[in-house]
């Protein structure tokens, strides 16, 4: 992952696991699919270590993709301020029987 | 390094040298540009020439005489081009060596094979997280071909003709 | 149909175990990831927003029901239980995993069925007219070619490796139906006027994406035997003249506007005289092994009429706008092709449940010789159904949502999978056809409207062809927000032609407006019995202009 440039925070660390495509969220203990556990980070060397964990863990073949999102800090599931990582963070907004918003009824 | 052809991996017999008047064995590597350029021939002398894929097939068959080997350089394992170059140099008569250079990856080794390519040779990181096994394994996963006259086994369709020939 | 023999078999069954081979060297790290994306992408698999998405091919668009039933039992067993058909006449399952899809690949085998290149940079599954075989303007069945071609692009050991996507179309027909003007190659079956002898039009050069170009003949007229060396030397023209530098000019379409298409032309044709022929061609046998595959169902002999039909569609106006919409011309009287729209009013175009798929599996067993195809317009086809059972059909299928009556209309709206889904996108295009759809619901409006294709992308890749929508939309990201371009007069067959933009971007909620201010123009300024792409090309972009700066106007 080339060293992009850092959103603003607070933000979270998203990725797709490997094996099984799903998109995760990194935590302090490693990664869960589960939105609402997602490790929000408010200062910079914090958002530093979770991006170097990201791309250590893209090398250890664990996940894909990973990338540190800026969120509102909303009460909850915490939400991604841009459309895109909002769609990704919760399932299609056309299907909203599937994604994150149904498994975590987000 | 990993220099392999379709029994297995080999020794490089070949010194690389960026001019002819540098090489100290007879068996030498060099780019074609350089021995474009030199007009003498000396008769004890193997040549082999690095191929950049930007090569004009009209310019390397006037050389095909003075060259044991072609090396076709891929720049890298999604670019192809390599492909199409050894197939038009055996297209154009090239009976000698056609190697393949570069980071390519082990499910390529049967499609070289296939185009023309004697032997790959495999540089870098790609060759170190790619062991022999990986290599040799390439080879058997496809038995056969659709397309006619890419490598030795008999094609599909000539195999299908071959066995309605027999009912 | 084409069926595998032990050989085709056997073949798709290797590359199963070589995908899985590959799957493992990823997991284990002997392969990067940048390794592995161009490998997995030859097999189908994407990594979208939410998931891996597995892409499977539908050669020619062609299915039975043995295969939309395992297609099915796939949906339900190792998806969500549905699929979503492509312009390319591919089935995508949106909820793929890596470690699953060995198996996945296996289930497929089955039924003589593959992902092998519906993706990455190699030559793409062929498309052909779903019509085929059925059509009464055809001069030749397209399928044996197809198929040829297929199997001649599969695995092919020079060409995996290009630098970009090659999309080929093949279409036997009077009236184009592959879009085949959009297409890397086309391959167009023709008769040469001097001789009376069937051969090709080859065709080059076209695409859609970020930079949209018409394909041009490259080869007036190529006897049919020299196809597969003509496809060989363009294909390696190609592979060693394509830009390797930078992938948004790595088509071919840039190559041949790079040079002229004079100059690619010359060199095709140098490289087409050193190829030995009768090495590279397809033998004459095997030629019409593949062909005797598709010979013609057994018909009966029908009167041109059906009586129990019309009786019907006196009785039933949903059943005659069914009738007036989704059937077409078949060759043999008493028959009809059966469009099955994929576009349910408020739905999601081109998704169809495992319920759905088994439905359509029975309907085409039982009245349509076992067959089923797939449009670029992301419906369905029943190719031969005698007309005496139209009412029943019609009523299987609104059982399951089905008979949705508005082929070729304003609802019929193509539309990609965008940003709910694509990694790629920048915009959201299902909720704009579904808004689209809702607004003009009203049966009797649409069939006042009459024929209009509007065309949805969520970005430049131009997956759902908005380039040659009547009404194109394009979804993309304005200030951090959605926006959509409007563009107007495009077509996508003979009169191929690219739309042009009406003005900036509109905010999703507009757009519905927008669209109907057009059509407003239009229904004003019509003359009798002209349609809406008739009319923009009589009037010209300028009182369409007028109309959409109101709009537009207003949201500045
Ligand atoms: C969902 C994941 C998809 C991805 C990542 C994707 C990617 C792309 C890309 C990158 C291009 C542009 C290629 C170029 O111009 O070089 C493209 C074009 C295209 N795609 Fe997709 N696509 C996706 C889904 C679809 C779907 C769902 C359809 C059909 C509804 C489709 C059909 C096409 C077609 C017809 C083109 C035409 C472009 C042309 O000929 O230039 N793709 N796609
Ligand atoms: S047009 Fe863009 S958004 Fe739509 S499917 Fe293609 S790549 Fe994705």
């Amino acid at each position: 992952m080339a060293a992009a440039k850092r959103p603003e925070l607070p933000a979270i660390l998203i990725a797709n696991d490997l094996r099984e495509g799903e998109v995760v969220f990194a935590t302090l203990e490693g990664w869960t699919r589960d939105p609402r556990r997602a490790l929000v980070v408010q200062d910079e060397r914090a958002a530093e270590a979770l991006q170097v964990f990201g791309a250590k863990e893209f090398l250890r073949a664990k996940v894909v993709d990973p990338q540190l999102v800026a969120i509102e800090s909303a009460e909850g599931a915490p939400r991604p301020r841009h459309y895109r990582e909002a769609l990704r963070a919760l399932g299609p907004s056309v299907r909203p029987d599937l994604g994150k918003q149904a498994d975590f009824q987000i | 390094m990993l220099l392999l052809d379709r029994h297995g991996p080999k020794e490089d017999v070949w010194e690389r040298a960026e001019t002819l008047c540098q090489a100290e064995t007879n068996f030498v590597l060099t780019p074609f540009g350089a021995i474009a350029e030199s007009p003498l021939v000396q008769t004890d002398l193997r040549l082999a020439a690095l191929l950049e894929p930007n090569r004009a097939l009209d310019e390397v068959t006037p050389f095909f005489d003075r060259l044991d080997m072609i090396v076709v350089h891929f720049p890298s394992a999604a670019d192809g081009r390599g492909f199409s170059t050894a197939r038009q140099l055996r297209q154009a008569g090239f009976k000698g060596i056609l190697r393949a250079f570069g980071p390519l990856i082990s499910d390529q080794f049967p499609q070289a094979l296939a185009c023309g390519f004697d032997e790959v040779e495999i540089i870098g990181a790609a060759a170190a997280r790619q062991p022999v096994e990986h290599w040799m394994e390439a080879l058997k996963r496809i038995s056969f071909l659709y397309q006619r006259d890419y490598g030795a086994q008999d094609s599909i369709p000539e195999q299908r003709l071959a066995r309605a020939a027999h009912v | 149909m084409y069926l595998y023999d032990e050989f085709d078999e056997r073949l798709v069954r290797e590359r199963v175990a070589q995908f899985a081979s590959q799957v493992e060297r990823r997991l284990s790290g002997a392969l990067t990831e940048d390794e592995f994306r161009p490998l997995r992408l030859k097999n189908g698999l994407y990594l979208q927003l939410h998931s891996y998405m597995l892409r499977i091919a539908i050669p020619y668009g062609a299915l039975n029901a043995r295969q939309l039933r395992r297609l099915a039992h796939i949906a339900d067993v190792h998806d969500r239980g549905y699929g979503h058909f492509t312009t390319r006449t591919n089935l995508q399952f949106h909820w793929a995993k890596l470690k699953d899809v060995p198996s996945v690949l296996g289930l497929l085998a089955d039924v003589g069925m593959h992902c092998i290149q519906t993706s990455g940079n190699c030559i793409r599954n062929v498309t052909a007219d779903p019509f085929a075989g059925v059509a009464f303007d055809e001069i030749e069945d397209p399928r044996p070619v197809a198929e040829l071609i297929r199997q001649w692009s599969s695995l092919h050991p020079e060409f995996e490796w290009l630098a970009r996507k090659f999309k080929i179309a093949v279409s036997g027909a009077a009236q184009d139906r592959t879009v085949m003007k959009s297409h890397d190659l086309g391959v167009r079956i023709v008769r040469d006027a001097a001789s009376g002898a069937i051969g090709y039009r080859i065709l080059v050069g076209g695409g859609l994406g970020r930079s949209p170009m018409e394909a041009q003949v490259l080869r007036d007229f190529l006897p049919r035997e020299d196809l597969l060396a003509f496809l060989e030397a363009a294909l390696r023209v190609y592979n060693l003249a394509g830009r390797r530098d930078n992938k948004w000019k790595a088509r071919i379409k840039f190559l041949v506007l790079d040079i002229g298409v004079e100059v690619f032309r010359a060199r095709v044709e140098e490289e087409f005289a050193r190829i030995d022929k009768t090495k590279a061609n397809a033998n004459p046998a095997e030629e019409a092994r593949i062909a005797s595959f598709f010979a013609s169902p057994p018909y009966e002999s029908l009167p041109e009429i059906s009586r129990s039909l019309e009786q019907a569609v006196a009785r039933d106006e949903e059943l005659a706008r069914f009738v007036g919409n989704n059937l077409t011309r078949h060759k043999r009287k008493g028959y009809a092709a059966l469009t099955i729209s994929l576009k349910a009013i408020g739905g999601i175009a081109g998704d169809i449940s495992s319920g759905q798929m088994r439905a359509v599996a029975d309907l085409a067993e039982l009245y349509s010789f076992d067959e089923a195809r797939v449009t670029y317009a992301q419906n369905l086809v029943l190719p031969h159904v005698r007309l005496d059972d139209v009412p029943l059909i019609f009523a299987r299928l609104k059982e399951q949502g089905l008979a949705t009556a508005n082929v070729g209309l304003i609802t019929d709206i193509i539309s990609c999978p965008g940003l709910d889904y694509c990694a790629l996108a920048t915009a959201r295009s299902i909720p704009i056809a579904q808004a689209l759809s809702q607004k003009f619901a009203d049966p009797a409006r649409q069939k006042d409207i009459g024929e209009l294709s509007i065309k949805i992308s969520g970005c430049v890749n131009a997956c759902g062809h908005h380039h040659v929508g009547a009404i194109g939309i394009l979804g993309l990201e304005k200030k951090g927000a959605e926006s959509y371009q409007i563009t107007l007069g495009g077509e996508a067959g003979d009169d191929y032609a690219l739309g042009e933009l009406l003005g900036p971007g509109l905010p999703a909620e507009k757009v519905p407006e927008a669209v109907e201010r057009l059509v407003a123009v239009y229904l004003a300024r019509r003359e009798a019995g002209e349609n809406f792409i008739e009319t923009t090309r009589r009037l010209g972009l300028a009182p369409f202009k007028t109309a959409f700066k109101e709009i537009a106007d207003a949201v500045a």
